[in-house]
């Protein structure tokens, strides 16, 4: 491929989508249930965490249900928050990669590259919300569950970094479903493992971009906010905070 | 300055010479020694490539452990070559000439070392060679020139290479000193080091040419070096005990606190091995331990400014982890003897002139400070990726596995038997700088005493 070919190919990769992923969380919604960290880790080929995984704080959850007591004992509430990578527009993780294993696509999508990752760790270190896992250990599944490995997704050798990808292999299923049968995406069309699992619909995934999306409509709530956001680092997931009239005035933040 | 011995130029060649002509049993103990623990941290690398870096103490989120403090560490202690080399060879102050070539050599073999464990530390070490050499280049994908990580190795290899250079060109005519007087195998190798060194005029001329060059060039990569190291942690947005505009400097300045302090406890080392009394005098660990004062001090301004800068702020997220440096176990026991060590002991010690004056005591108070600068790169590092944002459930601790500690020590005793091994080949002390020293000097009679002092015209 020639020079001239090769950047014309990345603007055509550039105007061809004008998406951003983003995800919507409802606190209110979340019942703490974990069920996006169990599909979270059957859809995306996540390590099995045993116990001395999470005795060496080496445990592999891209998505994490965070936990806070609110109050003292005969009044202690818990608050739950499920935290995940937040897919930021401007990433800290992202420009301290020396070898580029980490960069972001034009869908808004901050992506992991994994062949290329050479384990520096710089950009866990840059990340604020904790949710980029180094695999510590090779990864080892037990026997009986070899065969529910997802197929579409590449597994994780020892010493790289490892995150949430908002499924991107379902996104890119959809859009080749999508281009295949003529008919076009949709909201809702696309959803990760962790918003299918939800038994309380708390987690809303789709295109920010798209005016008419649930997300879209959601991120402008009132309750809406974003973690950690003095840190800079544009999120691309809103929080609902909850609805409480016990609660204090932010729904995260005073722990 | 007191009196001193007179010495002729036979008696420095042969002091000077001996650890070089002669063979003793000592030296082939510490290199057994030293050679058996860098082995022991060899396997110790081996076994982490084999098995992956679990076998460091790391997790989530201290994803940087004792290899980066180490390395910091090491960058550091590089730092005093320059400063005592090339400034004062540029300042022409006259008690630099024994101390110069102890400090370029610490210079060269501490940061060899130190280039070396980003290799031990990384996930993938056999990709490392990806980091610092751009690759791939049909595809197009370089190195990220945002990452401070791609400036590291440059900034580095530069200052290596710029300090065996110097080293090496300083070391010529020392190297045909040492042609002249061995036969066999040696001789060969001497005489093609010494790349046919005579000693006349014009030759001299371009060595000293070459060394003024070299120690003018090389001022800017010393001051980069550091800056570059410190900038790893200072763009971290979201480690807010890393993320500090003052970081640059602050690194500069201790990484020139622990480099002199170590030249002074190698000094009193080779002073006290090779009963070099009356080379390395009283007036040069004097000299030293002024420099140290007014360099310690800075630092410890820079020092006070971070942490009072961290309180200011008022944040929970900053004061938490300021709590965690200096209140928390084992924070509040490392941050004491951190203190006690890198400042609050030696400096007061080393306002007095018979403190600095005693080559034993220099040497006490120089370690201890190098123990206090390696517990400071430990408080910084540490306990600020610990307790890195808000997100309280995410916080964490760290301890280091025996596995990083293995290759800790086996770092020390890499630079020990480099450091041990140069001595054998090649004189420790300039001879010839020495010799020049002994030109320059002149006597001056107050009262009864003859004063040696230096005139120069210039």
């Amino acid at each position: 491929m020639s020079h001239d070919e090769a950047e014309e190919e990345v603007m055509v990769l550039k105007t061809r989508t004008e998406k951003k992923y983003g995800m919507v969380v409802d606190i209110d919604r979340c019942s703490g249930c974990q069920a996006c960290v169990v599909a979270c880790q059957s859809e995306n080929n996540v390590r099995i965490n045993d116990d001395r995984d999470f005795l060496q704080r080496r445990a592999v959850q891209w998505i994490r249900i965070e936990r806070y007591w609110e109050g003292e004992f005969p009044n202690a509430k818990a608050r739950f928050i499920p935290m995940f990578c937040q897919h930021c527009d401007s990433a800290p993780c992202e420009p301290v990669c020396p070898v580029y294993a980490t960069y972001h696509n034009n869908e808004g999508l901050n992506v992991q590259v994994y062949n290329r990752c050479i384990g520096t760790r710089f950009c866990a270190n840059n990340d604020p919300y904790n949710v980029r896992f180094f695999n510590y250990w090779e990864p080892v599944w037990p026997e009986s569950l070899r065969n529910q490995l997802n197929p579409d997704v590449s597994i994780r050798s020892r010493g790289i970094m490892e995150k949430c990808t908002f499924c991107v292999q379902r996104i890119r299923r959809a859009g080749r479903d999508a281009a295949k049968s003529g008919i076009p995406l949709a909201d809702g069309d696309i959803n990760p493992a962790c918003v299918q699992a939800c038994p309380t619909d708390a987690l809303v995934f789709g295109d920010l971009k798209d005016e008419d999306s649930k997300v879209h409509a959601m991120k402008n709530d009132e309750r809406s906010y974003q973690v950690l956001e003095h840190v800079g680092t544009f999120p691309s997931v809103y929080y609902l905070k909850k609805v409480d009239k016990h609660a204090t005035e932010e729904g995260h933040g005073k722990h | 300055m007191q009196q001193r011995v007179e010495l002729t130029e036979r008696e420095i060649n042969r002091d000077l010479l001996r650890p070089n002509l002669t063979l003793q049993l000592r030296f082939f103990v510490v290199v057994a020694v030293c050679g058996a623990i860098v082995a022991m941290a060899g396997g110790a690398l081996a076994y982490a490539i084999i098995k992956g870096v679990g076998v460091y103490g790391v997790n989530r989120p201290v994803m940087w452990g004792f290899i980066i403090v180490n390395f910091v560490f090491w960058v550091g202690i590089s730092h005093a070559g320059v400063m005592l080399s090339a400034i004062l060879r540029l300042a022409q102050a006259e008690w630099r000439r024994p101390a110069t070539r102890a400090a370029e050599v610490l210079t060269m073999f501490a940061l060899g070392t130190a280039a070396l464990h980003p290799v031990l530390h990384t996930g993938r070490q056999w990709r490392t060679l990806y980091w610092v050499f751009p690759y791939d280049f049909g595809r197009g994908i370089w190195p990220d020139i945002r990452s401070p990580f791609v400036w590291d190795p440059s900034a580095i290899f530069t200052y290596l290479s710029g300090t065996i250079m110097f080293v090496f060109i300083l070391l010529v005519p020392d190297i045909a000193v040492l042609r002249d007087r061995t036969t066999g195998i040696m001789n060969k190798v001497y005489t093609f080091a010494a790349l046919g060194w005579r000693g006349n005029a014009r030759q001299w001329q371009f060595q000293i040419i070459a060394g003024i060059l070299l120690s003018a060039l090389i001022l800017p990569v010393f001051v980069s070096v550091h800056s570059i190291v410190s900038w790893d942690f200072a763009v971290a947005i979201a480690v807010e005990g890393w993320h500090a505009t003052i970081f640059a400097p602050y690194f500069v300045i201790g990484a020139v606190h622990s480099g002199v302090a170590s030249v002074i406890t190698f000094l009193a080392v080779l002073r006290w091995v090779f009963r070099w009394e009356s080379y390395i005098r009283p007036e040069h660990f004097d000299a030293l331990a002024r420099l140290m004062v007014v360099v310690a001090t800075a630092w410890f301004y820079f020092l006070v400014v971070d942490f009072a800068m961290g309180f200011y702020t008022g944040e929970p997220a900053e004061i938490a982890l300021r709590y965690a440096q200096m209140g928390e176990w084992p924070g509040n026991m490392l941050f004491i003897i951190f203190m006690a060590t890198g400042y609050v002991l030696p400096i007061p010690l080393w306002l007095l002139k018979n403190v600095r004056q005693s080559p034993m005591m220099m040497f006490w108070s120089s370690l201890f400070v190098n123990i206090g600068m390696w517990l400071e790169r430990y408080i910084l590092i540490i306990p600020s990726l610990a307790k890195k944002q808000s997100l309280t459930f995410a916080w964490g601790h760290y301890a280091p596995s025996p596995i990083e500690v293995m290759l800790v020590i086996g770092s020390f005793a890499l630079v020990t038997l480099g450091l041990v091994t140069f001595c054998k080949f090649f004189p420790i002390i300039p001879i010839y700088d020495v010799k020049e020293g002994r030109a320059f000097e002149q006597h001056i009679r107050i009262g009864k005493v003859n004063v040696p002092a230096v005139f120069r015209e210039e």
